[in-house]
């Protein structure tokens, strides 16, 4: 094969719906796969955390449906990695209950549905750390220790090209990943048509965000891939927008701190020398990117641990005097709340809105506060009682505080509600990691069966 | 005096997203090639400016790179905490751009 064509209709499969007028444009420019990333760590910790997806099931239904049946109309491969935001073995085993659904929903004709795992087991980690192999840290974090292994609620690994390729090779038509490199899923299904790894992985580097390489601004739109050997192009479908020269090459740096090197399970992307060419209205020409192999097989691991159960309050200020004294009106607060439970064994956050509730300490301008602030009370402790009231008393002792020249003294503050209101448990992200492996499958099992009614021939 | 003008005026797209979990990037894209090689030569952008800027020490900027490709500027800092920890107020990082939009560049005449 001379040149191999992938669409790509989603950035981040359940976020947001999928547009489908692009979609079908690309469909009928006979891509021979449909591929999309459905994960992210963006969402922060409390999705694989807490084993949940950051969506509505129906959004991700809806996309799934969109892109199976185009899929099987076309017999083409459909692959999606990281299922259900997070890729944990829960999420996976979610997408590929709704494959079956739509399957029988369609009385699609049988094929061969593939799925990996990527949920990694805390004790394996530690027995890797215990032989001396090192779980180093990313992004200045220093090494794993086993207390904050112990503090980690649930792990996923983050697969390469590997997994995709064995599920290809084994000939599935459709294949569900657990977390992975959002440009493997995409390089995979290249390298597994014999092409070149950096043409490959710059493929999956361009696809994996849609249309996010594409201007003008506009989401979950399709855009098409072409990779050969000597070159990649990208191509918007929606009508209204083009990828361009600045349009992709921008999108080298999308969302990475350095937008030379992209690191993936076996090597790094080098598009340090890439050279963008507009070659139609629509479409921008990549050449002269590199892929350097890891001389040692190193995967990234994800680590969510729990703080806590987790309540939010909110609180209101209109009076002058108050606004510019507000941080003496959390004060108090924080007093009534540490007479009630201590300094320790909790969390109490308050996030000022209107002065610097978005920037924290980087606001320049957080001596210049608007002249009405919210202040949101995020409390966490270890029970879902302990949190309510925590959050409550960090809440409405904000209406006591005691300021001495205050005129107002029937409450400092206004409520749009005099409760506080339960929240997804507190998490934080314990783990941003790699560890060698042997061998690249050995995280990542994989799994296959024939899904769809079994039609009766010539009955 | 010189001359200035907003980065607002003279970008086409600022931005900030989280980089994974510890960072956040900053992106500053122009669309003509001149504006791009005025404001690298302005100095208006640099490491060090981006440190008095978001008020915090140079060793929390990771990376800083004038990408020609793009004719882009990038910098990269360290988050002081992961991002959705609780009382992180923007998981994605999107919206720490804001305070760049007001930076004055020097317009060569």
């Amino acid at each position: 094969m001379d040149s191999l064509k992938i669409i790509c209709p989603n950035g981040h499969l359940g976020f947001a719906p999928l547009k489908v007028d692009s979609f079908r444009l690309g469909v009928a420019a006979n891509p021979d796969f449909i591929a999309a990333d459905s994960g992210s760590d963006d969402i922060g910790p409390v999705p694989l955390g807490n084993d949940t997806c950051a969506s509505p099931r129906a959004w991700q239904e809806h996309d799934l449906e969109v892109m199976l049946l185009a899929a099987r109309e076309t017999g083409k491969p459909m692959i999606i990695g990281s299922a259900g935001d997070t890729g944990t073995n829960s999420r996976v085993d979610m997408y590929v209950e709704i494959i079956r659904e739509l399957a029988k929903k369609h009385d699609l004709a049988p094929f061969k549905l593939g799925w990996f795992y990527s949920e990694v087991d805390k004790e394996k980690v530690r027995a890797k750390m215990r032989s001396g192999s090192p779980i180093r840290g990313l992004d200045a974090r220093p090494d794993l220790d086993e207390a904050e292994l112990d503090a980690t609620s649930r792990i996923v690994a983050m697969a390469g090209v590997h997994p995709f390729m064995k599920l290809l090779e084994d000939g599935c038509d459709v294949i569900i990943g657990g977390r992975s490199s959002d440009s493997a899923i995409f390089a995979a299904a290249a390298l597994s048509k014999g092409y070149p790894e950096a043409e490959s992985y710059y493929l999956g580097k361009v696809l994996e965000c849609a249309s996010f390489c594409a201007e003008p601004y506009g989401a979950k739109e399709t855009v098409m891939g072409t990779i050969t050997r000597d070159w990649v192009e990208v191509t918007a479908m929606n009508p209204a927008q083009r990828c361009t020269i600045a349009s992709v090459a921008g999108h080298a740096m999308y969302e990475r701190s350095n937008p030379f090197h992209e690191y993936v399970a076996g090597g790094l992307l080098d598009m340090t020398n890439c050279h963008y060419e507009q070659v139609a209205e629509k479409t921008t020409r990549v050449t002269g990117m590199t892929f350097v192999p890891a001389e040692e097989f190193r995967v990234k691991l994800e680590g969510s641990g729990k703080l806590g159960e987790r309540f939010v309050g909110m609180a209101g200020i209109r009076d002058p005097y108050t606004v510019a004294h507000v941080d003496e009106v959390i004060e108090w607060a924080r007093t009534q709340v540490r007479e009630r439970f201590g300094d320790s064994g909790y969390e109490l956050h308050y996030n000022v809105f209107g002065r610097n509730g978005i920037m924290g300490d980087m606001e320049p301008l957080k001596d210049k506060p608007a002249h009405e602030l919210l202040i949101v009370v995020q409390g966490v402790a270890p029970t879902r009682e302990m949190a309510e009231e925590l959050t409550m008393t960090g809440t409405r002792q904000l209406f006591y505080a005691r300021l001495p020249d205050v005129k107002g003294t029937a409450g400092g503050v206004s409520f749009v509600f005099d409760e506080v209101m339960p929240a997804s448990p507190g998490y934080r992200w314990t783990l941003n990691h790699t560890m060698a492996v042997d061998d690249p499958l050995e995280l990542f099992p994989t799994h296959s069966e024939i899904v769809g009614v079994q039609v009766l021939e010539n009955a | 005096m010189m001359a200035t003008k907003k980065l607002s005026d003279l970008a086409k797209t600022i931005r900030s997203k989280n980089a994974g979990t510890d960072k956040i990037t900053f992106d500053v894209i122009f669309r003509e090639r001149d504006t791009y090689e005025m404001v690298k030569r302005s100095r208006a952008l640099t490491r060090e400016t981006m440190a008095d800027l978001f008020k915090i020490s140079g060793n929390r900027i990771t990376d800083f790179v004038e990408y020609d490709p793009a004719n882009a500027i990038k910098f990269t800092i360290l988050r002081d905490r992961p991002s959705g920890s609780p009382g992180d107020p923007d998981i994605f990082g999107a919206q720490q751009y804001a305070p760049l939009l007001d930076v004055e560049v020097p317009i060569e005449a």
